[in-house]
């Protein structure tokens, strides 16, 4: 038999991204492209203040407005649930967290500017908008609580009145005595005080929702820009409206970027599902952008002291974080679990230290809620790692490079348990090091500095070792800590009769790449064209119950249940291809879409196999079912622990204090690589990201509590030309617990990148005697602490 | 936004006239601003008079020692013509740093100068150069247009024509881009015109203003070391979440020694 054309479409393949050609010629369909008959649009009434009691609301103006078909306000919503947290923690005396009510619309009260209010629905935006401007809120404005040490603060006034104070938890992880012991007798103790900074996410696509209840067959259909359609089904089904699951379908169309902020259940999902029901139509709803800003669940706001002791060697012998974390006003989704689970268990890094101890509060305030934002938790826990390491390697003076590398994890000593809770499986730090530093011509910094002096450019260079945790899991675990849902993924493979392949599953792509990159893996299962799948994704009238896209879960997760799947249609084929050839299935052995029997020339193809389970006319009907569809459910056996080592240069203007990134490469460990090119790009976003944080982005409030960065005209976001040219390069351990050995590789970008930014500018600001410049570091921030500190 | 009307004049005596009998009538040029800004229901006028129709507003010529540009002329073209970079490069190089390739196709001179955001780039070179606003009315010199934020001579019912720039002997502008809006924080026009040695600064204070300290040295030594430990004073610099006043003044000194060298 002839040799096959080599497909090149499978795992390890850059294959280019099949979705891009509907995304590139705008053929894409998001929730806003939806049109349905007779649909209508729902504008929200959100409060211009940050607290406020609302005394009353007249609607009657509206209500007379062109067009309008309702108004709705709490009243309207009595009947249903608030917004429910998905992760309950507990404080470290065992109390549960605080849970305040999160109404769907404000109920006598207001806690963040945009707090939704009531919504209007009308025939058209414009005369919902115009009408929305006519409800009359009568509040009485009271001063608010927005910076977090305030809020905590013994007399402060309450967020919540029905609250006992604003701290929604305080919780622990770690030897609180060992830690202690050991900071007391240590040579050397650093210490640092740093902020996380606040984030707006900034999806390109605005968040959007359609309600449209079919009054034929009592079912509800939510459009909506969710990352994890099957968990706004649960959650919004169970939880909030009590429609039973088989009476709501939940669909995810082409999602233009979540970055976390597509997870949570939001208020307006409710809210178009509810009034769809009421007024008989489809009711549109689609954030503004200036909405967005107010409405969509911030990331990070952390302020954290950290201390880390060593011996004269520069041993690390203990590592203490006491951090405060912004809740915002409200619970969102999984909001407790990001400071907590997500940070605290990342406190070892990929270093041995010995004792740690971690206290975290949670902290209401008048902003608006704060929940996962790309890396969520890991970058914050990063960022105060790897700057306070950095901080050490200058009191100590050893060099920063060898402070890590004495400290790290040895290749040697996988698996190895932190002494906060988590299994790293497997890792080689070192070797991520050496890549980046070799990538980035170590050796030659001095001469590179020596060269940017001349021009008057201040030169300088930061290194940043991080560990993440992805595909949070395994479900009984993470429920002990304190999880609502579980955390495994599922995928049904289904073979057409012809040989093509349709998979679903649990994952959602808004962005990422999953139609190239799970169609890959059939690919390279089957050993047929990525032509002839279809990867179908974010609709719970289709797929397997799923839990969606976050935590780089995706293929760590997902992948590994589409794997599993397509194990159980590689053995049933076998067992009908043995039958076919009137041998054992044992003897039967699958390659490049040939089942054959080794030592034989005896061989049938992929397609006919699917054929004869449809057609089943020469068939082990005795033994197998006809048919070929398989569906695996994957719960992981642990996290997966990508790392690697981020290295940035910079210049600095001494007049200006403008930074220019001059360098920055990212070597990372992702285990196994599906498709280099996506898992570059991911790295790309994800270092934009993180310099955006470093560098650009901060939701400021003023003391009124009003977003003083509400628009792009003062919320800074990254551009093309702030950015570097980014190099990547990968060293791989993979994984030892999932089937196809991968990692992850979406958030590392933003975990690794903010302290290998700001450890760069502080390097370069050296002959300033600066130990640390709260991010985001603005030509400006530094521009003042060059002349504060005498030019 | 509030519905309003919509008027599309043919000539700028039309849109003159049209506004004229409107209640509450604005000129439409790009609307870059203007839209935005009814948007967010900070402006509610009952009639726009769209000037895009009255083509004697655009365009750009050679009037003796002047570039003469119709206030209907977007960032783009001023960009790109061959007339502008060979008469006054600096004011094409201030035109293509104006916002994005959007806003530079749509937005006008007119409208920008009309405006006067102090953020804005166009003042610098209006008063850098010394240039002459012309209406429907009068002329109006450099100096006597830009008043206050968001305020200039020009009457409610007034119409920019055009604006006159006589050709310097040497111009270029500096501009310190706020990194979220890329307007400017600080921008410096610096020329070398008939009129003696001209530094206007724009972004930095309410308005735009000249910096004579900085006019007085370079009148003496066209040079950038001639700026060396002069310095605007920050009082009455602009402060927000972006910028001090002290580092404002600081960008103004930096800004004009680029200019002066880059002239
Ligand atoms: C995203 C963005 C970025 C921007 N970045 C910059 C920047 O970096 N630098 C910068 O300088 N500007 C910037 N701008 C502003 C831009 O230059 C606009 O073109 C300018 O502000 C207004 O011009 P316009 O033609 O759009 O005027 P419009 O918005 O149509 O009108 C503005 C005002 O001028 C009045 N007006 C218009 N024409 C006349 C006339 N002929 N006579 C009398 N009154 C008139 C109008 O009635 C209105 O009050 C930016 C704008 C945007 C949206």
């Amino acid at each position: 038999m002839a040799a096959a054309e080599p497909l090149n479409t499978g795992i390890g393949e850059s294959v280019t991204r099949v979705e891009d050609s509907r995304f590139l010629r705008g053929h894409g369909n998001y929730v806003d492209d939806i049109i349905l008959p007779s649909q209508t649009y729902a504008v929200m009434v959100r409060s211009p203040y940050a607290r406020a009691t609302v005394n009353g609301i007249d609607t009657s103006a509206a209500m007379g407005s062109g067009g309008v078909l309702a108004v709705l306000t709490a009243d309207d919503f009595s009947a249903f649930g608030g917004l429910p947290c998905g992760w309950q923690v507990h404080s470290k005396n065992g109390d549960p967290m605080t849970e305040p009510k999160h109404p769907i619309l404000a109920e006598g009260a207001v806690r963040h500017v945009g707090d939704p209010v009531a919504v209007v629905i009308a025939e058209s935006k414009a005369e919902a908008r115009r009408a929305a401007a006519l409800v009359d809120v009568n509040y009485t404005e009271m001063s608010p609580l927005i910076d977090m040490q305030g809020a905590v603060a013994g007399s402060a006034e309450l967020v919540h009145s029905d609250t006992p104070s604003n701290v929604c938890f305080d919780w622990e992880l770690g030897d609180e005595a060992a830690t202690e012991a050991a900071i007391a007798g240590a040579a050397h103790v650093t210490r640092l005080e740093l902020v996380n900074n606040r984030l707006v996410p900034n999806a390109m696509e605005p968040r959007a929702a359609i309600g449209d209840y079919n009054t034929a067959n009592g079912e509800h259909t939510l459009y909506t820009t969710s990352q994890n359609p099957h968990v706004i089904r649960l959650l919004m089904g169970a939880f909030v409206l009590s429609l039973p699951e088989h009476k709501l379908r939940v669909i995810a169309p082409d999602v233009g970027g979540g970055f976390g902020s597509k997870i949570f259940h939001y208020a307006e999902e409710a809210i178009v599902t509810v009034a769809s029901k009421l007024i008989g139509r489809p009711v549109k709803w689609t954030a503004d952008r200036s909405e967005s800003f107010i409405s969509d669940a911030h990331g990070r706001d952390h302020l954290t002291t950290v201390e880390l002791a060593m011996d004269a060697n520069g041993k690390f012998l203990a590592l203490r974080a006491t951090t405060l974390a912004n809740m915002g006003a409200y619970l969102s989704t999984f909001a407790p679990s990001v400071p907590t689970y997500l940070h605290g268990t990342l406190l070892a890094g990929t270093y041995t230290t010995p004792a740690i101890y971690t206290n975290v509060k949670g902290v209401f305030t008048n902003t608006v809620a704060v929940d996962a934002y790309r890396g969520a938790g890991r970058p914050e826990a990063s960022y105060l790692l790897e700057r306070v390491v950095d901080l050490a390697a200058i009191e100590t003076g050893i060099d920063p490079v060898e402070l890590r590398r004495r400290n790290f994890i040895q290749p040697d000593a996988f698996p190895y348990d932190t002494p906060v809770a988590l299994t790293y499986d497997i890792g080689n730090y070192q070797a991520t090091l050496d890549m980046a530093l070799e990538k980035t011509d170590a050796a030659g910094f001095e001469g590179r500095k020596a060269a940017s002096a001349a021009r008057g450019k201040l030169r300088g260079r930061g290194i940043a070792c991080y560990i993440e945790a992805c595909g949070i899991a395994p479900s009984n675990i993470a429920g002990a800590l304190g999880a609502r849902a579980g955390l495994y993924e599922a995928a049904t493979v289904r073979v057409n009769p012809t040989g093509s392949v349709a998979v679903l599953t649990g994952s959602h792509s808004h962005g990422q790449g999953h139609e190239t990159t799970f169609a890959q893996v059939v690919s390279d299962t089957l050993g047929i064209p990525i032509e002839n799948v279809d990867i179908v994704h974010g609709d719970t009238g289709k797929i397997p119950f799923g839990m969606g896209t976050y935590g780089s879960r995706s293929i760590a997760v997902g992948g590994a249940a589409l794997a599993n799947a397509l194990d159980k249609i590689v053995l049933k084929g076998r067992q009908i291809a043995a039958h076919l050839m009137e041998a054992s299935a044992d003897d039967v052995v699958f390659k490049d879409g040939q089942f054959s029997i080794e030592g034989t020339d005896k061989s049938v193809g992929f397609g006919d196999v699917a054929l004869t389970a449809y057609v089943p006319h020469n068939f082990p009907l005795e033994t197998l079912e006809p048919g070929l569809e398989e569906t695996a459910f994957y719960d992981p056996k642990n996290f997966t622990y990508p790392s690697g080592a981020y290295v940035c240069e910079l210049e600095i203007d001494k007049e200006t204090g403008v930074i220019d990134i001059v360098d920055f490469h990212a070597s990372d460990d992702f285990g196994n690589i599906i498709n280099p090119m996506i898992v570059e790009g991911q790295v790309h976003g994800g270092v934009a990201q993180g310099v955006g944080q470093a560098l650009m982005e901060g939701a400021v409030y003023d003391d009124n509590g009003q977003l003083m960065t509400g628009s792009y005209m003062d919320y800074c976001m990254p551009r093309a030309d702030d950015l570097p040219n980014v190099t990547v390069s990968n060293h791989v351990t993979a994984c030892t617990h999932n089937p196809l050995g991968v990692k992850g590789c979406g958030e590392a970008g933003a975990i690794g990148s903010p302290p290998a930014v700001v450890n760069a500018v502080i390097n370069a600001l050296g002959d300033y005697g600066v130990k640390h410049i709260d991010m985001p570091v603005t030509a400006h921030k530094v521009w003042s602490i060059m002349n504060a500190n005498g030019n | 936004m509030e519905a309003f009307n919509y008027r599309k004049a043919g000539s700028a005596d039309e849109a003159v006239s049209t506004l004229a009998s409107a209640a509450d009538g604005k000129f439409l040029a790009g609307g870059m601003t203007l839209l935005p800004t009814m948007k967010q229901m900070l402006a509610t006028p009952d009639t726009l008079v769209d000037l895009g129709g009255a083509s004697e507003l655009v365009g750009i010529s050679r009037d003796g020692d002047n570039l003469v540009i119709g206030a209907m002329t977007t960032h783009a073209t001023v960009a790109g013509s061959a007339e502008v970079h060979s008469a006054i490069p600096a004011l094409a190089a201030l035109a293509s740093g104006i916002g994005d390739p959007m806003v530079r196709n749509r937005g006008t001179i007119g409208g920008s100068i009309a405006n006067a955001d102090p953020a804005a780039d166009y003042p610098a070179a209006v008063v850098g150069l010394n240039a002459t606003v012309n209406t429907n009315k009068r002329s109006i010199a450099a100096d006597e247009f830009f008043v206050d934020v968001f305020e200039t001579a020009l009457a409610d019912d007034e119409l920019v024509v055009s604006v006159s720039f006589p050709i310097p002997a040497k111009a270029a502008y500096q501009k310190f881009p706020n990194p979220a809006s890329r307007y400017a924080v600080v921008g410096v026009m610096v020329a070398q015109t008939g009129d003696g040695v001209r530094v206007a600064v724009t972004g930095a204070g309410p308005s735009v203003f000249r910096a004579s300290s900085f006019e007085d040295a370079l009148g003496g030594n066209f040079s950038a070391s001639a700026l060396d430990g002069l310095s605007v004073s920050a009082d009455n610099l602009n402060e927000d979440i972006h910028a001090s006043a002290a580092y404002r003044a600081n960008l103004v000194g930096v800004m004009a020694k680029r200019a002066v060298a880059a002239c």
